[in-house]
């Protein structure tokens, strides 16, 4: 199917993404000819086919919920492009 | 003798352990190959030449005191830039994680480095393992050893062209739809994906969770079986790991295939393959016959599928993966007063066009109204093309068929076109979906001098039976040891 302007706008937003009017323009072709291919799937009928979530066959593990060693905290923040003290620094999030 | 750097990895660990040479002779051998010819290859990253130089020395120390040492002890390695490995640099071939330095190393490495191996440094990829080519590189296209105006493959193409070349004896890769099989192929060296949740995960930058795996490049069979036996096994650092017992492979000396079923589907000699490579492969699965292994023809009817199942899911992975670089943590952060526009603008500027590309088709597939068009009709085809693995391995014990439809192109050639260059992986990527090994072992070369590699598929966790049969190939025939003049 074939994707509008406004859709590449809305999916760029979504991924948070921001986008030059060339990029915008090239992947709206490009991303309608990949579903074009893709919409190949819709032929099949999988009715009774369950979605196959991953690739493993032995089903999930739990463990217990124990504490162990976290990694040291400076660690962590070395490469923090901004930080005050023992915290990441970003702009204001709330008004 | 063979010069150090010609030596295969069970030959270096021999001569280390006789004394023939030291670790320092064999890492420096080595340091200076990617010294001399990594500027026409650029198969690496970054060079680690000291620390490799320092912990070959601590190698050679630590022999000379200890005669129980670890098996692999000052053997050197080179290691794809998607794995963390503590105090090196880690980029996953973007420009998003330029100067990243990670505190930690993913465990894959870590048993490496456990059993005595230095990394000799960290080799190129496409941006976040996305591509076929290395040209999604955000920082240089790796060339072919065999012919350096075409692609080495990809995405672990640096480790491909490292091994080729003789900058490294073994690299590691990762495998996500066929980037450790598909650059072994062109360039012409044998490379292994396992079993899904057969080796580790923890510190490999993530691409599509339920498809990554960590596999290895090496000069033979023999070599990799090496690694594997190492790597392999339960990592309580990552939960999709199996707890199945770890079989080591232990190979034959004897080239002998009586009693094994080999499977050929249709759907792999198609139009769109190169004649020489189904000459090559059809050749080399001749040679499996010879064995004794018995050949039948096989059918995998929902081959032709595979390749838009991956590129709904694999998108959709990374989409929810790559959501991590926000300019918050760490990487680039391309400021702004508005929070998210400082995401917008970072992942913008910091972001390649083919990554950029799969975020959005993968967003598109799991957006409200899509989801189950896109994504839900994509994991129940997976199933149909899991099931047609499932019922070959019922009849069979290995399947067969080309890892590539081509041999290695041009460098450009298909840049323009993200469809076309997808179309590399059609025969790696249906394996990949279903979760089952597979190896790729060079079968010939085509008119032109570039290298052919065969893949063998096996159930999964049969890795042994896979070994085995493909370094039967490699004791009958002499197209692993063929090494390009570079």
């Amino acid at each position: 199917m074939a994707l509008s302007k406004k859709d590449v706008d809305h999916i760029a937003h979504l991924a948070r993404l921001h986008l030059s009017d060339a990029e915008k323009a090239r992947f709206r072709k490009q991303l309608s000819d990949i579903l074009a291919h893709v919409d190949a799937l819709q032929s099949l009928d999988t009715t009774d086919v369950p979605a196959m979530s991953g690739a493993i066959f032995e089903g999930s593990r739990l463990r217990e919920d124990i504490a162990g060693d976290a990694m040291p905290r400076e660690d962590l923040l070395r490469n923090a492009p901004d930080r005050e003290n023992n915290q990441f620094r970003v702009p204001p999030v709330l008004d | 003798m063979a010069e150090l750097h010609e030596l295969d990895l069970r030959q270096a660990i021999e001569g280390l352990k006789q004394g023939d040479f030291s670790s320092r002779e064999l890492t420096a051998a080595f340091l200076q190959r990617i010294e001399q010819l990594d500027g026409a290859l650029q198969a690496f990253l970054h060079v680690a030449g000291e620390q490799a130089l320092t912990q070959a020395d601590q190698a050679d120390k630590q022999r000379g005191e200890n005669r129980e040492a670890p098996p692999l002890l000052g053997v050197p390695l080179a290691v794809k830039d998607v794995l963390a490995v503590a105090d090196m640099p880690a980029t996953a071939g973007s420009r998003i994680l330029e100067g990243f330095l990670p505190s930690y190393t993913a465990t894959s490495v870590q048993r490496l480095l456990d059993a005595g191996m230095l990394v000799l440094g960290k080799t190129n990829t496409d941006e976040f393992a996305m591509g076929s080519s290395t040209e999604n590189s955000a920082y240089f296209t790796t060339h072919n050893p065999w012919d350096l105006e075409r692609v080495p493959g990809g995405s672990s193409g640096g480790s491909a062209a490292a091994v080729a070349g003789g900058l490294a004896p073994i690299a590691l890769g990762t495998d996500t739809g066929g980037s450790v099989r598909q650059p072994a192929a062109l360039s012409g060296v044998s490379g292994l994906r396992p079993t899904y949740g057969r080796n580790s995960r923890y510190g490999l930058i993530a691409f599509g969770s339920s498809l990554d795996c960590v596999g290895v490049l090496g000069r033979s069979v023999a070599d990799i079986a090496i690694l594997q036996n190492v790597m392999a096994g339960r990592d309580p650092k990552d939960a999709s790991t199996s707890d199945r017992p770890v079989e080591t492979a232990v190979l034959q000396k004897k080239a002998d295939l009586k009693g094994l079923t080999i499977g050929v589907p249709n759907e792999y000699f198609i139009a769109g393959v190169q004649p020489a490579v189904e000459a090559a492969v059809r050749a080399a699965i001749q040679a499996l016959a010879d064995m004794g292994a018995a050949v039948r023809e096989i059918s995998l009817p929902h081959t032709e599928y595979a390749l838009p199942v991956y590129y709904i899911l694999a998108p959709a992975e990374a989409s929810a993966n790559l959501a991590r670089f926000d300019g918050v943590r760490y990487g680039l952060r391309v400021k702004d007063a508005d929070v998210i526009e400082m995401f917008k603008r970072t992942r913008g500027e910091g972001f390649g066009p083919e990554v950029k590309r799969r975020i959005m088709i993968g967003t598109y597939a799991l957006s409200a109204g899509y989801y189950d068009t896109y994504y839900g009709q994509a994991q129940k085809v997976r199933t149909l093309i899991q099931r047609d693995f499932e019922a070959a391995f019922e009849q069979v014990d290995l399947i067969a068929g080309p890892t590539t439809p081509t041999t290695a192109f041009r460098i450009g050639e298909h840049s323009d076109d993200p469809l076309e260059m997808y179309l590399q992986d059609v025969f790696t990527l249906p394996s990949s979906l279903a979760g089952i090994p597979g190896i790729s072992v060079p079968v010939g070369f085509d008119e032109g001098g570039l290298p052919i590699g065969m893949q063998l598929f096996a159930p999964h966790f049969a890795e042994t039976k896979l070994l085995q049969a493909a370094h039967a190939y490699q004791m009958t025939t002499d197209w692993h040891l063929k090494r390009p003049s570079v």
